[in-house]
């Protein structure tokens, strides 16, 4: 029998893009007011398991042909790898650094390495959840 | 508040310890679960519940709250969503393999 | 600038990642993964150099200095544990190339054993009690995908119980940090014995300490071990092996720092209850070893000994106990690690798991039964094998605080570790041969070669007592003077 889904599909069309979007506005505000790499993270996850849920997972998967063990793993190499980078410039380990530069169109722009410290956290949140839902949905 | 938090608290933990003492699994799971939002709020309360301002950089003229339970929930809480995912996916497949979601039928075998 | 101290921790997580990545070159699995190991065993034996030189060492993430930020600290202890942690997985991981086989190998068996090694490294070097959770954490998830890796039936089974009890113990350990942190303010270790100290220990902070008490003993088996001998007897050799190896020493670990650092105000509370805690482990692990036929339920009573035999150094807490304790400790996890090895080869040759059921071992397999002879006697302390030192050093304490039940019950669970051993040992090696030649399965030399590597660490560490007690007595007098500790964290370098 197939389940009649239309507003569900109709519905995650549109919805889908607010999501994406919400998480990115999340991910960048993270430097000085409320969210961050883990809660962007967690609404781009939401994204995709609303993809899982209205097209079937072969569908999803012809769209994102990624394992998503390995984004969580890319995730932890990221996050790992700019704290150790400050191991190399010879500060403490996961020190942090920041610098202001000009940028042509965004004029004055604060540039700071705990940004892919987050990209790191946000990869491995997607990759952890996503990964969590299909392994309990996928066998029956 | 504190009070009413604190009791909350107390109402979480004997739900907690009632699933837990159940024979279901599923039901201790979500004992385990309900355990964990007992403890975050635990070190929510016991750390004090908001005094001041938010801490953050922008709004620190007055005098902020404590941010470092925050952070400790936050990380408590990513353990504990990442343990109970792995045990509902390990006593669903204890369930497929044995056939049994019942603590009492996974005692094991006499001598083995 | 002390980066060093953090790669411990850094290394096998940075590497076990990119394993992930390298999931069908099994073979470059198992170099990088012993490669790890062998780095981690050089870092800390500089690291053992320059502690013995410059004092503790302490690496401040970020630069945030203590008390505010996480940090790492290097003592001569932690940095002893860590050394004997990666030279047992290294010789472990030896005996998995040829044991655990290529499923396992397949579903990312090394990078998980990495993972664990990372989060026992990081329970020893970090300094702020909430990190110690995560840790914890760390260690546990790693274990808990190593027990249910393969997903045999009893497998499964086994592991479910051994996950709850720890989800159960991990919250505990919250509620405990929840209740400290109310009370002092403060999560750095240093800092919070700092505060102990100024304000006296308290009722309310007894508790506490005795709810840390409950949550390390759980994790390290002491007295509440009831869910020990049963996960530690299905997963696969090596997994037993590590588990009994490593992961009850972190928690003995934790008791260690707890209890010489920061709850000391209250020995005849606290210590007291520990030393009867551990006469009754001691009591009840001799009473299991005895009363087995199973030769994995009798090497996990083993364990259970021995968690009781080093907590009555902790729990008499004078400088020579303190020092038979460590010397124990690192003893045991090269010991287990062997027993555990040898117990599963002994499964793996003859298919049968009781004793009374195999016989006459020794002469299909000469070099095996002789590797059981040493780690038998090597246990049940005869010098010059490594649980001599440990031993004697401990008695001696309990001498000078004159507890001499604990002491006569400490020397008769030696004689108890011999005779259920060597109840395998004349049932099983010795004995009429049942095997006939031609069904003899072969010996793998891949399973033999770390079985003679382990006996040649704990002769090693036996002859080389002498060479080691520089750091070892360094390690004791750290834990017995606490001031040196707080010192190191907090004079703000």
């Amino acid at each position: 029998m197939k389940i009649n889904d239309v507003i569900l599909r109709t519905v995650t069309k549109i919805v889908i893009f607010i999501i994406l979007t919400l998480s990115v506005y999340l991910f960048f505000a993270g430097h000085y007011s409320p969210g961050g790499g883990f809660i962007g993270g967690l609404v781009l996850a939401s994204a995709v398991v609303l993809m899982y849920l209205t097209s079937d997972i072969e569908t999803v998967h012809k769209g994102m042909p990624f394992d998503f063990k390995l984004v969580a793993a890319l995730g932890v190499l990221i996050a790992t790898g700019t704290g150790f980078a400050s191991v190399i410039f010879g500060k403490d380990f996961m020190t942090q650094a920041a610098m202001k530069l000009n940028l042509p169109i965004f004029g004055e722009t604060e540039l700071a390495s705990v940004v892919l410290f987050e990209a790191g956290v946000a990869l491995t949140v997607v990759g952890v959840v996503v990964t969590i839902i299909l392994s309990i949905s996928e066998d029956e | 508040m504190e009070t009413l938090m604190i009791l909350l608290i107390g109402v979480l933990i004997a739900v907690a310890t009632y699933l837990i003492l159940s024979k279901n699994l599923i039901r201790v799971i979500l004992g385990t679960a309900v355990l964990s939002h007992a403890v975050h709020l635990l070190i929510l309360t016991i750390a004090g519940v908001k005094k001041g301002n938010v801490p953050l950089l922008k709004e620190a003229d007055a005098p902020y709250t404590d941010a470092l339970p925050q952070a400790l929930i936050l990380t408590a809480i990513v353990i504990s969503f990442a343990v109970t995912a792995f045990v509902l996916v390990l006593a669903y497949r204890t369930y497929q393999s044995n056939g049994i979601d019942d603590l009492d039928g996974l005692r094991g075998p006499e001598n083995e | 600038m002390n980066n060093i101290v953090v790669l411990p921790l850094i290394l096998p997580i940075m590497l076990g990642v990119l394993l992930v990545f390298l999931r069908p070159y099994v073979k470059t699995q198992r170099v990088i993964s012993l490669l790890t190991m062998a780095a981690i065993a050089v870092v800390s034996m500089i690291m053992l150099g320059r502690i013995q030189e410059d004092g503790i060492m302490r690496i401040d993430f970020g630069g945030w200095k203590p008390p505010f930020g996480i940090l790492f600290v290097a003592d001569s202890f932690a940095v002893l544990l860590v050394l004997t942690t990666s030279i047992v997985t290294a010789i472990c991981l030896l005996y998995a190339f040829s044991s655990i086989g290529e499923k396992r190998e397949n579903m990312f068996f090394y990078p998980f054993v990495l993972l664990l090694v990372a989060g026992v490294n990081g329970s020893f070097l970090t300094g702020d009690i909430f990190n110690l959770f995560v840790c914890f954490e760390v260690m546990l998830l790693a274990s808990y995908v190593l027990i249910t890796l393969g997903g045999e039936k009893a497998q499964l089974r086994e592991s479910l119980k051994y996950v709850l009890i720890n989800v159960l113990a991990s919250w505990f350990f919250l509620v405990a940090l929840a209740y400290l942190y109310g009370t002092l303010g403060t999560l750095n270790m240093a800092h919070l014995a700092e505060r102990v100290a100024e304000a006296g220990q308290d009722p309310i902070l007894t508790t506490i300490a005795l709810l840390f008490l409950v949550v390390f003993a759980l994790k390290a088996g002491l007295l509440l071990f009831f869910w020990l001998p049963g996960s530690y007897s299905v997963p696969p050799t090596v997994v037993a092996a590590l588990f009994g190896a490593l992961l009850t020493k972190v928690g003995i670990y934790a008791l260690f720092r707890m209890f010489t650092l920061i709850f000391i105000h209250q020995p005849e509370v606290t210590h007291l209850l520990i030393n009867g805690m551990a006469g009754v482990t001691i009591f009840a692990g001799c009473l299991g070893a005895l009363a087995y036929k199973d030769v994995r339920q009798i090497v996990a009573y083993n364990v259970v000994i021995a968690v009781g035999f080093v907590l009555i150094g902790l729990g008499v807490s004078t400088e020579a106990a303190l020092q038979g304790a460590i010397y124990y400790l690192m003893h045991d996890m090269i010991a287990k690690a062997m027993l555990f090895l040898l117990a599963g080869t002994m499964i793996y040759l003859t298919g049968e798991k009781r004793f009374d059921k195999m016989s006459g071992l020794i002469r299909n397999y000469p070099m095996f039964g002789w590797m059981f002879f040493i780690v038998m006697v090597s246990l049940a302390g005869i010098p010059p094998l490594s649980g001599f030192v440990g031993k004697v050093l401990i008695g001696q304490g309990l001498i000078e605080t004159s507890s001499y039940v604990l002491l006569a019950l400490a020397f008769i669970s030696s004689v108890v570790v011999l005779y259920s051993l060597l109840r395998i040992f004349l049932n099983a090696i010795f004995g009429e041969t049942i095997i006939s030649i031609e069904d003899e399965k072969p010996l793998p030399k891949g399973m033999l070669a770390p079985i003679v590597l382990f006996a040649i660490c704990t002769i090693a560490l036996g002859f080389g007592a002498e060479g080691l007690s520089s750091y070892v007595s360094d390690a004791a007098n750290t834990l017995a003077n606490p001031s040196i500790y707080i010192d190191a964290v907090l004079s703000g370098k």
